[in-house]
């Protein structure tokens, strides 16, 4: 595992709007967890907030629980509840 | 035809169910889901659908792989819109053949259900005075 390798994360829907941006990308560390990288972005963007409660997770593309360990080049997502059909 | 579409061009019913039947099925049920002008009280004036459209594909195939695992139908196509969706124009259709009508319909019925529980799929409601993101089951999916 490279130290410079990240993680990209994606916004979208009403979290893409109150984080003010759908895609960043965030330096990778041993023990990351999808928790810890909402966490850095509702305190950089408390309009995040609200939506902390019903915010799903997605990692390369399955949906998994919070505290799930990110490893480097990991596509992570931040879905708020869906709204299709 | 495609089994899974995302598309923002308008949606064709008749296209969707083309070549999906065989000669063992005896029932094919196509659910179109269309906008209506009127929503909570609201006057919707049209609605935009956004998608994560890595993630849609694959979850598609993993609500066709229930919907055989639960009710035994393996031929089934889900169309869905993106971009703006005017009033009385289909946002999304779901086709299933079956050998009888009974699967056919439970299938497309609870295909519907999971689009609305686990496809990421948004939609962005425009009515007069303004416009919402409209949410679905607010219960987090963790698998």
């Amino acid at each position: 595992m490279t130290g410079s390798a990240a993680v990209t994360v994606l916004l979208f829907a009403a979290a893409r709007e109150a984080a003010g941006r759908g895609r960043l990308e965030v330096p990778h560390r041993e023990g990351l967890t999808a928790a810890d990288v909402w966490k850095n972005l509702e305190s950089e963007r408390p309009a995040l907030a609200p939506l902390a409660g019903s915010v799903s997770v997605a990692v390369n593309h399955r949906f998994v629980p919070r505290d799930t360990l990110l490893a480097a080049g990991d596509e992570l997502a931040f879905l708020p509840p869906v709204s299709g059909g | 035809m495609e089994r899974f579409r995302i598309t923002a061009e308008p949606l064709d019913e008749h296209a969707i169910a083309e070549g999906l039947s065989t000669s063992e099925d005896g029932a094919v049920v196509v659910f179109s889901g269309i906008v209506r002008a009127r929503n909570k009280g609201r006057k919707v004036l049209h609605l935009e659908y956004e998608a994560y459209e890595a993630m849609v594909y694959p979850v598609f195939e993993r609500v066709a792989e229930d919907v055989s695992r639960r009710f035994g139908v393996e031929r089934l196509r889900i169309h869905h819109r993106i971009g703006r969706v005017d009033i009385g124009e289909s946002s999304v259709l779901v086709a299933a053949a079956s050998p009888h009508r009974g699967s056919a319909f439970e299938a497309a019925r609870h295909t519907m259900n999971e689009i609305k529980r686990i496809v990421p799929i948004w939609k962005r409601e425009f009515f007069e005075g303004g416009d919402v993101w409209v949410e679905g089951p607010k219960e987090p999916v963790t698998e």
